[in-house]
C-alpha cells in the first residue's frame, strides 16, 4: 500500500519482545552496544578492545560473532563491517562465537521486523518507542538470535562503531608510545603508521590499546572510503567446509559419548501409552531405554516437545538397531482422525463464515467493490511444508555435578540454554551451550524440541554425554511446519479498467505465536502496491498440527497469493503483467527500478520462438519486498508434452540497500530461489489419520541438480541502509513460476505445489 | 575386529559387520567429515569412495567394504580433489556446508571417471546429492572449472 497508508493497526510481538517489555525499563541508563556486561574471555596474547573484537599479539583479529552461521554467510559479512572501520587486514580476521551479553541482543529482529516499526513514518511516538525498546533490549542477555534476515541490519551500526573505536584506541596507543599527536598517525592493513615513517602492527599495539579509554565519539567512514564493504569477499568458512573439518552440532564428540535414537508417536500430538523394551534391552551396545513425556511449549520456546521412547547405546547403530525392537503402544490422542482434507475444509469454512480480523484497511473496500463495474475473484492455497535442513535434528548433552554442557546447532542459543535449564531444573547459569556451524536452519532451529529431549536423556547416563540424533523420518514427521493457508482475493475495477478495490482474507494457523500477535498477513497487507480502497484480513485457525516459521515466514505464502492475483488482474484487464505492476507501483521509485531492471535483463518483451516438440516456454514475473529488501524475479519455464514444469532460467534483481558483500547476496538469492522452488514444485506435507504421510527425501523431495535452473542475479547499486538478504529471495519465486505456467499454458495454478497433471 | 584400508592406512575397528560404514567412520573413528543426512542413500551427504567409486556409506555395511580402499573427505587426495577444492573456493560454492563433503566426493569420483563432463554428465553424477542451500549452480560451474584445470 502507499507509504502514507502503510500504517498498521496492530502491534505485533516478535520472539521475546513481550517478555522484555515487561521489565521496568526506566531503571537502566543508556549505553552504547560496545561495552559488554562481562569482560570477554581472552586467550594468551589476546586483548579485548571492546565487546566485539579481540586482537592477538600474532595480529589475528577475532570478531565476537553474535550470529549463528547457517550458510547465510553472517560470519563473513559481519567480519567485514568490523574490519572495514578498523582498517584491518581481512586475511587476519577470525571469528568466535559470542556469549550472552545484552550488547549482542538482536534488536533488528525484534524491532525492525516488527511491522509497527518498519514504517517510513518516523513520527515522534514511534521514534521514542523504538528508542526505549532498543534500550531495554540492550539489557537483556541471551537474546542473540539469528533469523529474520537481520544480522547485518542489526550489527551494521554496532560493529562499525566497534571497529572505529578499536582503530582509534590502536592509534592512541601508538601515538602515546611514539609521543606524537594521534592526528599524525593513520591506519592501514592492520598497522598504525606515523608521518615519520614509524609503524607498528595492531598485534604489537593491542595490549596498550586495551588500556586506552573508549573514545566518546568516532567518525564512521563515508561509503566512498569503503575498502571491504561492497567487495565480494570470499567466505571465511570455505576452508573448513571443503576439508570436512567444520564442526557442526552433530560433530561434537566429547570423551565417553553415548548415542540415542528416539521413536515418537506417528500421530501429531500423540504420546506413548506403554512400551515393552525387554527384547531391545538385551541387544549389544544398549545402555538404557527411556520413556519421555511430551513437554508443553512456551512463548519463548514455542512448540510442544514430543514425547517418545529413546534408546541410549554405545553407537548410533546400536541405538537405531535396538529401537526397532522396542514394542510401543501409542496413545494417538485427539488428532487421530485429522487429515489434510479436513484441515482445508476447516479453513474454507472459516472463510465462508467469517470476514476475519482486518490487519490493514484503507478507504471503503466493501462499498467500492459493490459499485465496481467488474470484479475478479480467486482462491489460493498452500499446503503444510517441512524445513528439512541437511543436518538432521540432533543435540549432545552432558549433565554432571549439577551443570550441563550442550552442543547443538541452534538459531537462538540463549533460548536453547533456557530450555535446557528448565528441563534439568537448574539455573541457566549452570548451562553452557556450545554452538558450532549449523547444517541449515531455515527457521527450524529456533525450536527446542530435540534440545529438551537430549537434556532429559542426559539425566539418565550418570554424567556421560549423550548425542540424540533424529532420523530423517523423525525430522519429516515431527517438524513445526509452515502452516497450510487458504486465501481469497477479490478485486473491483471501474468502467475505465482502473483497479479501485481489493479485498483479501486468509485463514490458517499461526506460526507458533499466540493469535493476538499473529503476523499472518505480512507480505499481503503491507505490499508496495497502491489501491484506493483495500481490506486485508485474516482468520486464525489453529489445528493440532505443530506449525512454525519457515524461511521468509508469512511472506512465503502471501507473496504467492498476492503476486498470483495481481497477474490475474492483469489478465482480466488484458494488460501486460509488468505494465500493471508498474501502474500500481507508481509511487515507489525503488520498486519501479527493480521491476524495470528485471524486465530488461530477462528480455521480457521478446517472445519465445513457437513451441517445438510440444514444449511450451514462457516467462512469469513477481516482485515482493520483505525484511528490508525488494526482489523481482522473472522465471523462464518450459512445459513438456507430458505436462511437466521445468524452470530453466531465473533472473533475479534485488535492491537491498547498501550491498555489504555482493558475493554473499548472490549466494543468498540463488539459495532462496532453489529453496523456494523446492516448495513451489514439490513441497507438500499431507496428513491422514493424524499422521504425516511423507518420511524422507523420496517423498518430500527437495530440488536436485538436474532440476536447477540457471540463475542470474543483479544487485541495484545503493547507499541506503542495508536490508536483509537471507530470506527476501524466497517469496517471489513460486508466483513467478505460477505466472509463467499461466503464460505458457493458460492454466492458472492456484495451489502449491504447482502441478499441471 | 575388522581390518579396513582407510585413507591410505590400515585400521582395525570393533564395529559389528552389519554396521553402516558411516557410523564406523563417525562414531568409532571420529572421522566426522562424512555426514549423516537421510540413512537411505537418498541425499548423498555420506558419500565416500570405495576403490575410487562414490558410494553412500549410510547403506554400505562394514562387511561390504572388504579389502577395498576407502577414502573420506579427510583423506581423499589427487589432482581431481585439489582442482575441485580450488574451484570450490574460487567460486565460493559453500553455504551451510553440511552436504559439501558428499558433493566433493561425488564430484571427485565423477572427474576420475570422466575428466571432461558435460552438463548432462554432471546432472547424472550429482543429482543424488541434495543441497538445501541451493549451491547447485556453483557446484556445476566449479566442476567445469576443475575439469579444465585438472585436465590441463
Amino acid at each position: 500500500m502507499a507509504k502514507s497508508k502503510r500504517r498498521r493497526r496492530f502491534i505485533l510481538g516478535s520472539l521475546g519482545a513481550v517478555g522484555a517489555l515487561a521489565i521496568g525499563w526506566a531503571a537502566w541508563p543508556s549505553r552504547q552496544r560496545l561495552i559488554p556486561g562481562k569482560p570477554l574471555a581472552l586467550a594468551p596474547g589476546q586483548s579485548a578492545l571492546n565487546g566485539w573484537v579481540k586482537v592477538g599479539t600474532d595480529n589475528t583479529i577475532t570478531l565476537m560473532l553474535a550470529a549463528a552461521e547457517m550458510g547465510q554467510g553472517a560470519s563473513t559479512g559481519l567480519a567485514a563491517l568490523l574490519a572495514e572501520e578498523m582498517d584491518a587486514d581481512f586475511a587476519q580476521v577470525r571469528f568466535e562465537q559470542a556469549g550472552y551479553d545484552g550488547i549482542y541482543t538482536n534488536q533488528a529482529m525484534i524491532i525492525e521486523n516488527n511491522p509497527m516499526f518498519t514504517e517510513e513514518d518516523q513520527g515522534l511516538a514511534k521514534r521514542a518507542t523504538r528508542r526505549v525498546l532498543s534500550r531495554v533490549l540492550r539489557e537483556v542477555p541471551g537474546l542473540w538470535i539469528t533469523g529474520g534476515s537481520s544480522s547485518i541490519r542489526d550489527q551494521f551500526g554496532p560493529l562499525r562503531q566497534a571497529g572505529a573505536s578499536a582503530r582509534a584506541m590502536l592509534i592512541g596507543a601508538a601515538a602515546a608510545q611514539w609521543q606524537v599527536p594521534a592526528s599524525e598517525c593513520r591506519s592501514e592493513n592492520s598497522r598504525v603508521l606515523h608521518t615519520s615513517g614509524k609503524s607498528a602492527s595492531y598485534g604489537e599495539l593491542a595490549a596498550a590499546a586495551a588500556l586506552q579509554a573508549l573514545p566518546e565519539t568516532v567518525a564512521l567512514k563515508d561509503p566512498a572510503q569503503f575498502k571491504l564493504i561492497g567487495k565480494p569477499l570470499r567466505r571465511l568458512d570455505n576452508m573448513a567446509k571443503i576439508h570436512g573439518t567444520a564442526a557442526f552440532g552433530i560433530d561434537a564428540s566429547p570423551p565417553g559419548l553415548l548415542y540415542a535414537s528416539i521413536a515418537m508417536c506417528p500421530t501429531v500430538g500423540g504420546k506413548v501409552a506403554r512400551f515393552d523394551a525387554s527384547a531391545a534391552e538385551k541387544l549389544p551396545g544398549v545402555r538404557k531405554i527411556v520413556m519421555l513425556d511430551p513437554v508443553a511449549g512456551g512463548l519463548a520456546s514455542y512448540g510442544v516437545t514430543p514425547g517418545g521412547v529413546a534408546v541410549i547405546a554405545d553407537t548410533p547403530w546400536h541405538a537405531t538397531r535396538a529401537l526397532v525392537q522396542v514394542k510401543i503402544d501409542w496413545d494417538h490422542g485427539a488428532a487421530a482422525t485429522l487429515s489434510s482434507k479436513a484441515i482445508f475444509d476447516q479453513l474454507t469454512s472459516a472463510l465462508d463464515r467469517e470476514t476475519g480480523k482486518a490487519h490493514f484497511a484503507h478507504g471503503d473496500a466493501a462499498g467500492a467493490m459493490q459499485s465496481a463495474a467488474r470484479t475478479v475473484s480467486a482462491e489460493y492455497r498452500v499446503p503444510f511444508i517441512a524445513h528439512a535442513p541437511m543436518e538432521p535434528m540432533n543435540c549432545t548433552a552432558q549433565f554432571k555435578d549439577g551443570a550441563a554442557t550442550v552442543w547443538v546447532s541452534h538459531q537462538g542459543p540463549g533460548v536453547a540454554r533456557d530450555a535446557v535449564a528448565k528441563a534439568l531444573g537448574v539455573g541457566n547459569d549452570k548451562v553452557e551451550i556450545r554452538l558450532g556451524f549449523l547444517g541449515g536452519g531455515f527457521g527450524r532451529r529456533f525450536f527446542v524440541d530435540v534440545v529438551v529431549q537430549a537434556a532429559r536423556l542426559a539425566r539418565e547416563t550418570a554424567g556421560a554425554p549423550v548425542q540424540l540424533i533424529w532420523s530423517r523420518e523423525n525430522d519429516i514427521a515431527h517438524d513445526y511446519y509452515r502452516p497450510a493457508f487458504v486465501s481469497r482475493f477479490k478485486a473491483g475495477f471501474d468502467s475505465a479498467g482502473k483497479l479501485v478495490a481489493l479485498q483479501a482474507t486468509s485463514a490458517g494457523s499461526s506460526m507458533g505465536n499466540p493469535g493476538f500477535m499473529d503476523p499472518a498477513t505480512e507480505g499481503a497487507s503491507n505490499t508496495a502496491y497502491t489501491f484506493p480502497n483495500v481490506r486485508v484480513a485474516h482468520v486464525t485457525v489453529e489445528t493440532a498440527v505443530p506449525t512454525g516459521i519457515w524461511r521468509s515466514v508469512n511472506h512465503s505464502q502471501n507473496a504467492f497469493f498476492t503476486e498470483s492475483f495481481i497477474d490475474e488482474c492483469a489478465t482480466a484487464l488484458g494488460q501486460d503483467p509488468i505494465a500493471l505492476r508498474t501502474t500500481l507501483l507508481a509511487d515507489d521509485p525503488r520498486h519501479l527500478r527493480v521491476l524495470a531492471r528485471a524486465a530488461e535483463l530477462s528480455n521480457w518483451k521478446q517472445p519465445f520462438n513457437p513451441p517445438a516438440d510440444g514444449v511450451k516456454r514462457a516467462r512469469g514475473v513477481a516482485i515482493h519486498d520483505s525484511f528490508g529488501s525488494i526482489v523481482a524475479q522473472v522465471a523462464e519455464i518450459a512445459v513438456t508434452a507430458e505436462k511437466q514444469i521445468r524452470v530453466e532460467r531465473v533472473v533475479c534483481v534485488i535492491d537491498c540497500g547498501l550491498a555489504v558483500n555482493p558475493n554473499l547476496i548472490r549466494q543468498q538469492m540463488e539459495s532462496a530461489i532453489v529453496f523456494g522452488l523446492s516448495a513451489a514444485l514439490h513441497g507438500e506435507i499431507t496428513l491422514e489419520n493424524g499422521q504425516v504421510q511423507q518420511s524422507n527425501f523420496h517423498d518430500y523431495a527437495p530440488l536436485r541438480m538436474n532440476e536447477c535452473p540457471v540463475i542470474e542475479v543483479d544487485i541495484i547499486p545503493s547507499n541506503a541502509p542495508p536490508g536483509g538478504v537471507g530470506e527476501p529471495g524466497t517469496p517471489p519465486i513460486a508466483p513467478a513460476v505460477a505466472n509463467a505456467v499461466f503464460a505458457a499454458t493458460g492454466a492458472r495454478l492456484r495451489s502449491l505445489p504447482l502441478k499441471l497433471s | 575386529m575388522t581390518t579396513l584400508k582407510l585413507n591410505g592406512k590400515t585400521v582395525e575397528v570393533n564395529a559389528e559387520p552389519d554396521t553402516p560404514l558411516l557410523w564406523v567412520l563417525r562414531a568409532e573413528l571420529h572421522l566426522v567429515g562424512t555426514k549423516f543426512g537421510c540413512g537411505k542413500a537418498l541425499c548423498g551427504a555420506c558419500t565416500v569412495h570405495l576403490d575410487g567409486a562414490a558410494v553412500r556409506s549410510c547403506v554400505t555395511p562394514l562387511a561390504a567394504a572388504g579389502d577395498k580402499e576407502i577414502s573420506t573427505i579427510e583423506g581423499v587426495s589427487g589432482t581431481q580433489i585439489d582442482a575441485l577444492r580450488a574451484a570450490w573456493t574460487d567460486i565460493d560454492v559453500v553455504q551451510c556446508g553440511y552436504c559439501q563433503s558428499g558433493q566433493l566426493m561425488s564430484a571427485c569420483a565423477l572427474l576420475k571417471q570422466n575428466p571432461n563432463p558435460s552438463d548432462a554428465d554432471i546432472d547424472a553424477a550429482m543429482s543424488g546429492n541434495i543441497c538445501r542451500c541451493g549451491t547447485y549452480p556453483r557446484i556445476r560451474a566449479a566442476i567445469h572449472q576443475a575439469a579444465k584445470v585438472a585436465g590441463a
